[in-house]
């Protein structure tokens, strides 16, 4: 029971609360509270696993301005409680025996078929150094592709959240002799 | 180290360090009434204490004894969650900045830190990011239109100063070659040509402190800034709704939110705790903390400087100038600074 | 000490409560936030296998093993594009329609 499986059963176990919590609120700002505490754990994971820079990116990027995004969202639309929809029955009553079957066995086999590698989460690497050296030599390519993809994200968004004119375009004013 | 003596040094340096800066953000409060008084001709704090330095315990006694209300309208959860969550980051990022270099303690050496990150400075980003949750959500719980006006401008303000915050530091990670800022220190050590010392402001990133400077303003909603928080616009913005002990924690983690930008400012761009050394041995250990205060303390004073003396801006004004002139700017920084460094 | 499986099946789960979220939940920022939890959940995929590649290949064979974090990068950017245009588009939906509740987006059925 080394500290390195206890900390990832402890970050585990706050990633499938907050992911269970998240399908079980019917508020969406709880769900969006809870979506936090997942990226935040997550981010936990990925130091155990060595990734230091993709943790502190994890943190910065999606928990501080992705999931802000989707808070100020909530916020603006004073998004209230969910309505329930009437469920189907068959749905239920196959769905849920066949989806707790399927993870078992899906679970078991991933576990059964696994090597036990003992790394330290120190020996791994995951350095800014070698993720910037990856990222504009090997990588640069897609880098440069993203980097358009976000500029056509912004224009995007700008244009479909802004309101409409609320004015007529051209006025024609005409002279009354 | 064995791991127990390891864990007790950092238990004892955490509450030790926990214990300093909230007695610096109470007096930081009082330094601020004063200076700001004196520069509008009025004495400020005099009468609890020689020169009023028992304002912060007055002002903390009442704090507690007030009656702490929670209005009937509000989302409970929330509304009590966003003050802890403001303050809990504003303290976090004081574990990764260095005062000093290591002293020998019974043969061990403990660096002044509670721990060297490989990645402190990010660290720091990312704790500042997650400390705009604490705005918004005070906004958004209270359940009146003032604080969410003035919580949706506040976070978005923070928002969108953080990128250039971020642009900022990476001239100065470009010289420095690490994260961790112990490194970035340790790279501004030395002199130029025996008399100029080689902190990272002489060495080119002029434009990147004052980039960081005014990112960092506004990212603390101090004026020029402070819209949001303004009383004669939004009545008292995310905090209206907040009395005693909440409004107090809001207020720590404002000062406190200052305090590490002051010491990330020093850290970054004016060699930390490098100064001249002199004395005995057990000066020549201490005296490297002494300078890193002082320096923080030349910050604290040009943050309230800066706040007895200029205006406002408007909130368009405030968005216009962070996006179209600071994020440039900031960008530029990073450019000229990689073509020095690869040339 | 930990077997890379063992993320593996916490990267899974995420994944199945992503997919679960976005076909049972009604709100449509809820659906959304489904989304970001199924790519969180292939995010941790990537970065265990990239710790596994390094630990049994290394440079070797060839192979970059950090790909995987590298990639989590890209996968990061997609879903900030896709979170911001996506929110753009509901809160355009909402000042047409007045709800968020995704049954009741239903013009363009017959």
């Amino acid at each position: 029971m080394s500290i390195h499986l206890i900390l990832f059963l402890a970050f585990g176990a706050v990633c499938v609360a907050g992911a269970i919590n998240l399908l079980a609120q019917t508020h969406p700002i709880n769900s969006a509270l809870s979506l936090i505490a997942v990226m935040a754990a997550l981010a936990g994971e990925y130091l155990l696993l060595g990734a230091e820079f993709v943790a502190a990116v994890q943190v910065i990027v999606y928990a501080g301005a992705i999931m802000v995004l989707f808070v100020f969202t909530i916020m603006l639309l004073n998004a209230g409680e969910e309505e329930r929809t009437k469920g189907s029955r068959v749905a239920t009553l196959f769905g849920v025996p066949g989806i707790l079957i399927a993870s078992v066995l899906v679970g078991w086999m991933v576990l059964r078929h696994s090597g036990t590698e003992a790394v330290a989460a120190g020996a791994l690497p995951g350095d800014p150094r070698t993720i910037g050296q990856l990222l504009f030599h090997d990588f640069l390519l897609p880098f440069e592709i993203t980097s358009v993809l976000i500029l056509i994200a912004i224009m995007g968004s700008v244009v479909l959240a802004s309101k409409p004119p609320t004015t007529p375009r051209s006025v024609s004013v005409r002279k009354v002799d | 180290m064995p791991i127990w003596l390891f864990i007790l040094a950092s238990a004892i340096k955490s509450a030790l360090l926990l214990f300093v800066l909230l007695t610096a953000v109470a007096y930081t409060v009082w330094l601020e009434r004063k200076v700001v008084g004196r520069m509008q001709n009025r004495w400020g704090p005099t009468r609890v204490g020689p020169f009023g330095l028992l304002q912060p315990a007055a002002d903390g006694i009442k704090f507690l004894f007030k009656e702490d209300l929670t209005p009937p309208h509000v989302y409970k959860p929330l509304y009590i969650a966003a003050p802890l969550i403001a303050v809990i980051f504003a303290l976090t990022s004081i574990s990764v900045i260095p005062f000093g270099n290591a002293i020998t303690i019974g043969g061990y050496s403990i660096p002044f830190q509670v721990t060297d990150v490989n990645t402190g400075l990010l660290l720091i980003l990312g704790v500042t990011s997650v400390g705009v949750y604490g705005v918004a959500l005070a906004g958004w719980s209270s359940n009146n239109k003032y604080s969410l006006l003035g919580g949706l401008r506040a976070s978005a303000q923070m928002v969108s100063y953080e990128i250039s915050l971020g642009l900022s530091l990476v001239g100065v990670l470009i010289m420095a070659g690490s994260f961790s800022l112990r490194d970035i220190v340790n790279s501004q050590g030395g002199h130029f040509w025996g008399i100029i010392p080689r902190w990272n402001i002489f060495s080119g990133q002029i434009i990147g402190f004052f980039c960081y400077l005014t990112a960092a303003y506004a990212e603390t909603n101090r004026i020029p800034f402070d819209l949001p928080e303004a009383e004669t616009e939004l009545v008292a913005g995310y905090h209206t709704e907040y009395s005693a002990m909440k409004f107090a924690m809001f207020f720590m983690a404002e000062y406190a939110n200052m305090v590490t930008v002051a010491c990330l400012a020093t850290l970054l761009f004016f060699g930390g705790w490098h100064g001249p050394r002199f004395g005995p041995d057990i000066v020549r250990a201490i005296l490297p903390v002494f300078w890193f205060v002082a320096k923080v303390f030349v910050f604290l004073f040009v943050y309230i400087w800066v706040r007895g003396t200029l205006p406002r801006f408007r909130y368009d004004q405030l968005m216009a100038f962070g996006w179209k002139f600071l994020l440039p700017v900031a960008l530029a920084n990073v450019i000229a600074t990689a073509i020095a460094v690869a040339w | 000490m930990v077997p890379i499986s063992y993320y593996l099946v916490l990267s899974g789960f995420l994944f199945a409560c992503g997919v679960a979220g976005f076909l049972i939940k009604r709100n449509i920022i809820t659906i959304f936030m489904s989304i970001e939890l199924m790519l969180n959940g292939v995010n941790l995929s990537f970065v265990a296998f990239a710790a596994h590649w390094h630990v049994i290949a290394g440079e070797a064979k060839g192979l970059v093993p950090l790909s995987g974090q590298v990639f989590v990068f890209f996968v990061m950017v997609v879903a900030a594009a896709e979170a911001a245009v996506g929110l753009a588009i509901i809160i355009a939906v909402y000042r047409n329609r007045e709800t968020l509740n995704v049954d009741q987006l239903n013009l363009l059925k017959l």
